[in-house]
């Protein structure tokens, strides 16, 4: 016990010594989640949109006082004429333009119809997109009300009211914070495991540990013990940040969400020892978890694109990368506040993964010694 | 009968159908320095690996610090103390750190490892630099302090796997200084190295040549036997006739 110590020790001082390492391991996961939930939203504010119409039209006045009341849209400038527009996109300023047609009030009122077009800035999908359906519900409600001021019946008979369960303001939070925290957990264990084992091949300090007479499969132990407490501080830091700062709920149990990321952290560290054991040099090591690990990750364990929206080949690659298993397993507990049984079969999948990957990971490790 | 810290039998370490250890038997007395010396891929290194506990013998027996290198590999880690030609120190501890964690690791606890830190940093001079980070000190300080650390366990063996590569002659003349005094205290002494000077300053030499033992004996004994003037006379010899004969 006592030797076991001494060595678990001597890993938190590697890590506490090293200014580097400390920032990737305490500073990192802050930024990252900050940086997510911020910086990178998918989420709109304040948007110009631009009028081309008559401001003296009564109708065309009222809708643009309905979109300038709106919280996402802001009214930019009245142009002239349509060939204002992309002399406008070019400069940057509007993201779409509302083009009323001539004697709006009047033709809205005749049965003919009023002619009415949007101009989104295509350069810019996401945001136009965004922008289009907003402004499309803007323009719906004030066409229920015309209706009703015009027939004097309710209008249309029905009218879709759109509700997002679960995160009804669609914020990209919470879409991020599941993310970066499967990434968070997986840099610190695989990519910091790794170079910290083969830091010891490069030093030929590991040597000096093997002769020893303490055993493998606990060196490997020792390794590992650092790395599992720091990913939970890191864990609970994260937790508390998602909740607290970003406003992502925790609607589930904490017990299986901390169950789940126990087993995930457990099969990452599992893949860095795999690295450890099949890199000779610590830059080696860092490229097959950059390259290897954290890239497949980001890209195809739903963090930044849908699993669904892949092509089949990728998402059967995507079924191999356990931080998708956790992944969905967070969103489900965190944001839906399902129980066990609803994730059953990804814990399943992520236990059989970590099960995996420790059984073979330790001995690999024993017999390349 | 003198009493014999390792002895080897017919030991033969096969990797498939390449036998890099072939058929070596050998014996080394208590309190003796004991040069192992070989080309490179002459099977030193996989030798001592297999005395030290490391790996396991193809076939033949043999004992180190009278436990059995077969079957008995955990006692043998025990005993044996292990100095690499890399400073087998954590640059990135302090010195009495890494007393520390190599005294936890062998066993000893907070007051044997207290009192030996002191004991040895006084022996060698060394006190001011208990608080010193490995990776500040000069070379000849971290090589007699990897030494001291090998020994913080009181092994009747050391292994030293080519303890001064990369040290000028005088650090070297230094280091040897240490090993002869752990060596008058009883502690055998069992060395690779390439420094053909540095084999003159054993009792014994054996040279490795193609996995097999081509000389024995002390270094005044082979230079008559070889007809050479110094030990490098006698290395190039044996060992260019076992390059000829490939």
């Amino acid at each position: 016990m006592r030797q076991i110590l001494s060595f678990i020790q001597k890993e938190f001082r590697h890590i506490f010594r090293d200014v580097r390492t400390t920032m990737i391991v305490l500073v990192m996961p802050v930024v990252q989640i900050i940086l997510f939930g911020y910086a990178v939203s998918t989420e709109v504010y304040n948007v110009v949109v631009d009028v081309v119409g008559d401001m003296t039209d009564p109708e065309v006045r009222r809708i643009v006082e309905r979109i300038d009341a709106n919280e996402y849209l802001r009214i930019g400038e009245v142009l002239p004429s349509v060939s204002e527009i992309e002399g406008r996109f070019r400069r940057g300023s509007p993201k779409a333009v509302l083009c009323f047609g001539d004697r709006f009030d009047s033709q809205a009122g005749s049965g003919k119809g009023a002619s009415l077009r949007i101009v989104a800035d295509g350069a810019d999908p996401n945001t136009a997109q965004t922008v289009t359906a907003y402004l499309m519900g803007v323009l719906a409600s004030e066409q229920m009300e015309m209706a009703t001021a015009l027939t004097g019946s309710s209008g249309p008979s029905f009218s879709p009211n759109i509700q997002l369960m679960y995160n009804p303001a669609m914020s990209s939070s919470y879409n991020f914070v599941p993310g970066v925290m499967g990434l968070i957990l997986m840099l610190i264990c695989s990519m910091m495991t790794a170079v910290s084992i083969v830091r010891e091949k490069e030093f030929g300090t590991l040597e000096l540990v093997l002769v020893s007479p303490v055993k493998p499969f606990w060196i490997v132990l020792s390794k590992l013990a650092p790395y599992l407490v720091l990913s939970l501080v890191n864990y609970v830091s994260v937790l508390l940040l998602a909740h607290y700062v970003m406003g992502v709920p925790v609607n589930g149990s904490l017990t299986l969400l901390t169950l789940a990321s126990l087993v995930f952290v457990g099969s990452s560290l599992g893949l860095g020892l795999l690295v450890s054991v099949i890199s000779k040099t610590q830059q080696t090591a860092l490229m097959i978890c950059g390259m290897g690990l954290t890239m497949p990750t980001m890209m195809l364990s739903g963090i930044i694109f849908p699993c669904e929206s892949m092509p089949a080949v990728l998402q059967a690659i995507s079924c191999i990368i356990p931080a998708k298993w956790y992944v969905i397993m967070v969103k489900k507990i965190m944001i839906q506040g399902v129980g066990f049984a609803s994730v059953a079969k990804e814990f399943a999948v992520l236990t059989g993964m970590m099960a995996f990957l420790l059984y073979v990971s330790i001995k690999k490790f024993k017999t390349r010694l | 009968m003198e009493e014999k810290t390792v002895m080897i039998r017919n030991l033969v370490k096969k990797f498939g159908s390449f036998t890099a250890v072939d058929n070596i038997s050998f014996e080394v007395s208590r309190g003796e320095i004991f040069g192992f010396l070989g080309a490179n891929g002459a099977g030193k290194t996989t030798a001592m690996r297999i005395l030290c506990g490391l790996s396991k013998p193809t076939s033949g027996e043999g004992t180190v610090a009278g436990f059995s290198i077969n079957s008995e590999q955990e006692q043998i880690k025990r005993h044996i103390g292990y100095m690499s030609q890399k400073f087998s120190l954590y640059p990135d501890l302090k010195v009495w750190e890494n007393f520390e964690l190599f005294g936890g690791i062998y066993g000893l606890n907070d007051k044997e490892i207290r009192i030996k830190t002191d004991s040895m940093l006084k022996a060698l001079s060394l006190e001011d630099a208990r608080n010193m980070y490995v990776r500040d000190m000069p070379l000849g300080w971290k090589q007699k302090l990897a030494f001291s650390i090998a020994m913080v366990h009181d092994p009747e063996i050391v292994f030293l796997d080519e303890p001064t590569g990369g040290v000028d002659p005088v650090t070297r003349r230094n280091f040897w200084e240490t090993i002869y005094d752990a060596a008058s205290k009883g502690v055998t002494v069992f060395v690779t190295t390439h420094y053909m000077d540095e084999a003159e300053y054993c009792d014994r030499v054996s040279i490795m040549v193609d996995g097999r033992i081509e000389a024995l004996g002390s270094p005044a004994e082979l230079k008559e036997a070889y007809g050479a003037a110094d030990m490098d006379g006698v290395f190039t010899r044996i060992a260019g006739r076992g390059a000829a004969g490939q």
